[in-house]
């Protein structure tokens, strides 16, 4: 076999590594939106703030330390413990609900009935008072994330790729582990969807809010539901990305990285959702392996924008969303 | 008491027509104009140009044009960023490949390219609608940004990979460079915000500026009334982002003089654009300059008294400002969705009946 051919494969393979993490974070969106009509901009800081908020407990830092310090005078900033990782992860959801909780309490029981931009524009505040928030509560720096999840070249297929090609493929070990997980959870939410009751009333609001208000099932209630699963898939979000490139800023940006990947599985569709983000992870990759050299490189920050506004040229929907009926 | 209609008769189509048709509002108008021209060169020194009046003049250009693509046309757009770009290193090249031209032109020219490459961008609105748009327009930011990073034909094959702006005068005085005047560069960017807003108000009150609002509303029933939606949508995405791209223009030679593009021009700018006009209200022209000021005064007034007033470390108050932002743009959604645009206009009407309100 060529030795490009078999380059090929290996970033073939390492895109569909980097897709399911991109669907994770698509994932997020699309229940939000699926449920409540929001096009939730905020998810990648959800992302970041979770993230920061489980490095910060497992520390022991000091919430808000630098603001005390300022205000106060004092030098706070660790109680001096270190939390193992399944505490962290449990306090970290707790805050995600209580977040999921105040978002919907403060910010979209007003807006109820709103245009969808509107809610979006929302969201994109939203987004910015939760940045601001996180620093200031567990400062700017770029921290290690690490909950024991194995990190570094997968020998095995390093070996086995070795005896049969005579290359071995380079794999992480987390981006194998990260697609367990993402397999895993979202085979979860479609039997929490499909199966139980709530996962039925979730359905009914995304279907009608009247008809669902009317049988009886609480919007208000659904919603934060909605919020606090959306946190918590960005609280796994967060966990991969931040073991893989420690948590910082740019972690925030995955969500600009999953808008495309939405835009061309359909806003509306949890398999589109996956499917688009194995398209678009594959694709970049390639495009930056084939023709990325030939152009400049980096290409991988366009790409995938390009293609989903190319592709909704042609399928205003993306590939598997409900088609778009107007009326006047 | 001073704000009155009564009295103030129209005895000609043209007098009833006009932009201000209210004697008090025209005589402010002119007030404003006057102390903006006449009165501010002579009071500023360089602190004040380049840390309020430059930012706030230019970004009033750059919300101008956003306002008429997004308020009045309904496009929502997050590649204001790029556009601007396009604005900055077309007037780039063009002031390098023809010096002896005058900048007046290199600017519009550049607010030319810039309304070009805005409809090549703008052609997937006929299709895409909403949020899809609004997404879409984030592959102009990107694709735009990564362009003027890469092709170094744009930078001309510089080392840095930034643009910087030439030296280049306007009857006689320097305006770009490093010998700039405080009045000059206010003058020069003054004379541009001052048109453009002119042009703006006009445009989005005639026939142009209808068809935009009619597709704006509902666009299927603007069709059915005899609006082409070809040519309303692509005329607001060109004005839009001629505007944007003058601006981009200004930002770059008159205002900072040095670019690295992803620096300057990142999505963070297309935002803070955005949250201008919803700040300063969705389809108006004068909430595009409230919007501005707004958020051109903010971080300058949060800076003076935490930085300097209460000696707060300088990160943390960057921190507190983006919860600011956030949190004025969520309250601003909830409670007055249509901004300080719409606050003024409450007032305005508060005036009329003071001190007899019935």
């Amino acid at each position: 076999m060529p030795d490009q051919l078999i380059y090929a494969i290996e970033v073939f393979f390492n895109g569909l590594m980097a897709g399911v993490l991109y669907a994770l974070v698509a994932l997020g969106f699309v229940l939000i939106y699926k449920a409540s009509g929001i096009f939730n901009y905020a998810q990648g800081v959800m992302a970041l703030f979770a993230a920061m908020t489980l490095v910060g407990v497992m520390e022991g830092q000091v919430p808000f330390a630098h603001l005390i310090n300022a205000v106060l005078g004092t030098k706070v900033h660790h109680f001096g413990w270190h939390l193992p990782a399944l505490v962290g992860i449990i306090t970290t959801v707790i805050v995600m609900v209580i977040l999921a909780w105040l978002v919907q309490r403060i910010i979209f029981k007003h807006l109820v009935g709103q245009e969808p931009i509107i809610l979006f524009m929302a969201t994109i505040g939203l987004a910015y008072f939760m940045e601001g928030l996180g620093d200031m509560m567990w400062g700017s720096e770029i921290k290690k994330l690490d909950v024991g999840l194995p990190q570094g070249i997968n020998l095995w297929i390093d070996e086995t790729t070795y005896n049969i090609f005579d290359y071995g493929f380079f794999i992480d070990n987390l981006d194998i582990v990260a697609t367990v997980i993402a397999v895993t959870l979202v085979a979860s939410l479609v039997i929490f969807a499909q199966y139980t009751k709530e996962g039925r009333a979730m359905r009914a609001v995304a279907d009608d809010h009247q008809a669902a208000l009317s049988v009886g099932v609480s919007l208000n209630f659904i919603w934060i539901m909605v919020w606090s699963v959306a946190g918590f898939v960005a609280l796994v979000a967060g966990i991969m990305w931040g073991t893989k490139s420690g948590v910082q800023f740019s972690l925030s940006l995955i969500a600009l990285k999953a808008l495309p990947v939405l835009m061309l599985g359909g806003f509306t569709s949890i398999p589109g959702a996956i499917v688009g983000g194995l398209i678009i992870g594959v694709g970049e990759k390639l495009f930056e392996f084939l023709v990325g050299p030939l152009i400049g490189g980096a290409t991988e920050n366009w790409f995938a924008y390009v293609l989903a506004l190319l592709l909704l040229v042609f399928r205003p929907q993306g590939l598997f969303g409900e088609k778009i009926i107007e009326r006047v | 008491m001073f704000y009155r209609e009564a009295g103030d008769f129209s005895t000609t189509y043209r007098e009833d027509s006009q932009t201000f048709p209210i004697k008090f509002d025209r005589y402010r108008y002119y007030a404003v104009l006057l102390i903006a021209f006449a009165i501010i060169p002579f009071l500023l020194n360089d602190y004040w140009v380049n840390a309020i009046f430059l930012p706030f003049l230019i970004y009033s250009i750059a919300a101008i044009g956003l306002n008429i693509l997004t308020g009045y046309c309904g496009q929502v757009s997050l590649g204001t960023g790029g556009f601007m770009a396009v604005g900055a290193y077309a007037t780039y090249k063009l002031m390098t490949a023809f010096p002896e031209v005058s900048m007046v032109v290199h600017i519009l020219l550049a607010g030319g390219i810039t309304a070009f490459v805005g409809v090549l961008f703008g052609l997937p609105s006929l299709r895409i609608k909403g949020f899809y748009l609004a997404v879409a327009t984030l592959a102009a930011q990107f694709f735009l940004v990564w362009l003027f990073n890469r092709v170094p034909w744009f930078y001309n094959y510089s080392a840095s990979g930034q643009i910087n702006s030439p030296e280049r005068t306007l009857f006689g005085i320097p305006i770009t460079g490093a010998n700039t005047e405080p009045w000059a560069v206010y003058l020069f960017c003054l004379v541009f915000v001052t048109l453009s807003a002119i042009i703006a108000r006009n445009l989005t009150r005639g026939a142009m500026g209808r068809k935009w609002m009619a597709i704006r509303d509902m666009d299927i029933a603007a069709e059915i009334i005899g609006v082409n939606p070809l040519t309303a949508k692509l005329s607001a995405f060109a004005i839009s982002s001629f505007f944007v791209g003058v601006s981009g223009a200004l930002f770059f030679s008159v205002y900072l003089g040095a670019v690295e593009v992803g620096e300057v021009f990142g999505i963070n700018k297309s935002f803070l654009v955005l949250f201008m006009i919803i700040i300063g209200g969705l389809g108006s022209i004068f909430g595009s300059f409230a919007g501005a000021a707004f958020l051109v005064l903010l971080p300058v007034l949060l800076k003076n008294v935490l930085v300097t007033g209460l000696g707060w470390p300088t990160d943390l108050a960057a921190h507190l400002e983006f919860m600011i932002v956030g949190f004025l743009i969520i309250v601003f959604l909830i409670v007055e969705p249509h901004g300080i645009a719409q606050l003024w206009r409450v007032a305005k009407e508060k005036l009329r009946l003071w001190p007899f309100p019935h």
